[in-house]
């Protein structure tokens, strides 16, 4: 299984580095979120409840482009039934395209993270990034395993690019009250205040939820 | 096949119903604080609570659907689901009246069981376009069960989730379904609680016992159109499943 999930991700890696689509597309997309909700706040500067909410938001909205284009490739080009003909555990394909996602994910909030504090944060990012490190990986391994499973459904469709966002974003609610719970005090103003142990616990509850239904159930999505 | 008992089980609904309701005016008593308009409590709490049974159970279905391949768990799961939906808005609606009747705001954020209902409403919302996106009937089965256990294991989690993010600023009528009530109201409640469920078995069972014979006769009248040529499929396409 580690040879196929090796061979995948290597797969997926390498186009998109030959033609880089979806990753350029994320990093664009949450630059136009932040100079939109510049304009549409009237805010030069923001910090607390209300920054750790356009981070969020513009997070979330740049990952359902990800995920609207993560099984592009194989459902056109027939990937899925080169897939299928492999002798190798269904999972793999889940596994990879999960971690990739979660690359795809930490390399786009190098940028969003970089160009938010540029733009509109406030107080200096600096203090508060391990923390924010650590929400963001742990919702991004939330966003990972449920939009793995979305984009796994939703590829089959005719409605593809209408489902994705239809079905992710109320899945992505407890993510985002939790995320966004945790960084609010991290961002505010006059200094970071203290990571609340709760809201990673509940990140780390719906990781563990969700990928483990995943694992069970993906399989499912691929029988043909 | 699904006809078996539905007589008895409507008439069993309908005397809890008007049971309940009659409770409801006549006997449970006024609540101290709220006054009259406390009383929608007996329809909206369990519109909620079936609601949520219905889609874990669709979520269920779904399983066994994956685990047996049949397509009657298929049926099951998207009656229930479908059914719940209705008594979702339905809870919405009552949710939202309350609201406004005891509080003075249509909607409240900071009532955490509500919020969570809508967030569910809406990814359930999603059901019925998801069904009618897949052409492939089997596949269609396949990915709708999928999606059931999904959102099936999403509801427990995102009410969690929701309850921790408020402050439970003010007191709060939902949480005490079993404990601080007076005996009169708790009696009121569960009449009222099982009549509604009764309800939902009903028209869940009359709803498949429809779809069936539904597919029955399509497929005695296909037999029959095969000597002579003239039967036409019907056009009209539907989320519903096919057997």
């Amino acid at each position: 299984m580690r040879h196929a999930v090796a061979a995948l991700l290597r797969k997926d890696l390498r186009l998109e580095l030959r033609s880089p689509e979806a990753v350029p597309a994320m990093v664009l997309f949450s630059l136009s979120t932040f100079v939109l909700f510049h304009f549409a706040l009237d805010e030069a500067e923001v910090s607390g409840n209300l920054a750790a909410g356009i981070l969020w938001v513009t997070l979330l909205f740049a990952a359902v482009l990800g995920v609207n284009r993560l099984f592009v490739a194989e459902r056109e080009e027939g990937g899925f039934d080169g897939f299928l003909l492999a002798p190798v555990d269904r999972t793999a394909l889940f596994v990879a395209k999960a971690t990739l996602l979660f690359a795809f994910l930490a390399f786009v909030e190098v940028f969003m993270v970089a160009a938010f504090a540029f733009l509109l944060l406030g107080p200096s990012p600096w203090a508060p990034l391990p923390g924010l490190v650590l929400v963001l990986a742990l919702a991004n391994a939330g966003i990972a395993v449920v939009g793995t499973l979305v984009a796994a459904i939703a590829v089959q469709t005719r409605a593809r690019d209408l489902l994705v966002p239809l079905i992710a974003l109320p899945l992505s609610v407890p993510l985002v009250i939790a995320g966004a719970r945790a960084t609010a005090p991290l961002l505010a103003d006059g200094g970071a205040g203290a990571l609340e142990g709760r809201w990673l616990m509940t990140l780390g509850l719906y990781d563990l939820v969700f990928g483990l239904l995943a694992y069970a159930i993906f399989d499912f999505l691929l029988e043909d | 096949m699904f006809g078996r008992g539905l007589k008895t089980l409507s008439l069993l609904s309908v005397a809890l119903l008007v049971g309940a309701f009659a409770l409801v005016f006549f006997y449970a008593p006024n609540d101290a604080d709220q006054g009259f308009i406390q009383k929608i409590f007996y329809l909206h709490v369990p519109l909620a609570i079936v609601a949520l049974f219905g889609f874990v159970a669709g979520g269920i279905y779904g399983i066994k659907y994956l685990r047996t391949g049949d397509r009657m768990h298929d049926l099951r799961s998207y009656v229930a689901i479908h059914l719940s939906l209705i008594m979702a808005v339905g809870t919405l609606i009552t949710g939202s009246i309350w609201s406004k009747g005891s509080w003075g705001h249509w909607w409240l954020w900071d009532e955490p069981t509500l919020v969570s209902f809508l967030i569910v409403f809406l990814l359930y919302a999603c059901y019925q376009p998801l069904r009618f996106s897949i052409e492939d009937p089997e596949r269609q089965a396949r990915y709708a069960a999928v999606f059931a256990v999904i959102a099936g294991a999403f509801v427990p989690l995102n009410f969690m989730a929701v309850r921790m993010a408020e402050s439970l600023a003010h007191p709060r009528v939902l949480t005490t379904t079993g404990g601080a009530m007076p005996g009169s109201m708790r009696l009121t409640f569960l009449v009222a609680l099982a009549g509604m469920a009764a309800l939902f078995v009903t028209l869940w069972k009359y709803e498949l016992a429809s779809k069936h014979a539904t597919f029955r006769l399509r497929a005695l009248k296909r037999k029959l159109a095969a000597d002579d040529e003239t039967w036409v499929p019907n056009p009209r396409r539907s989320a519903a499943p096919t057997l």
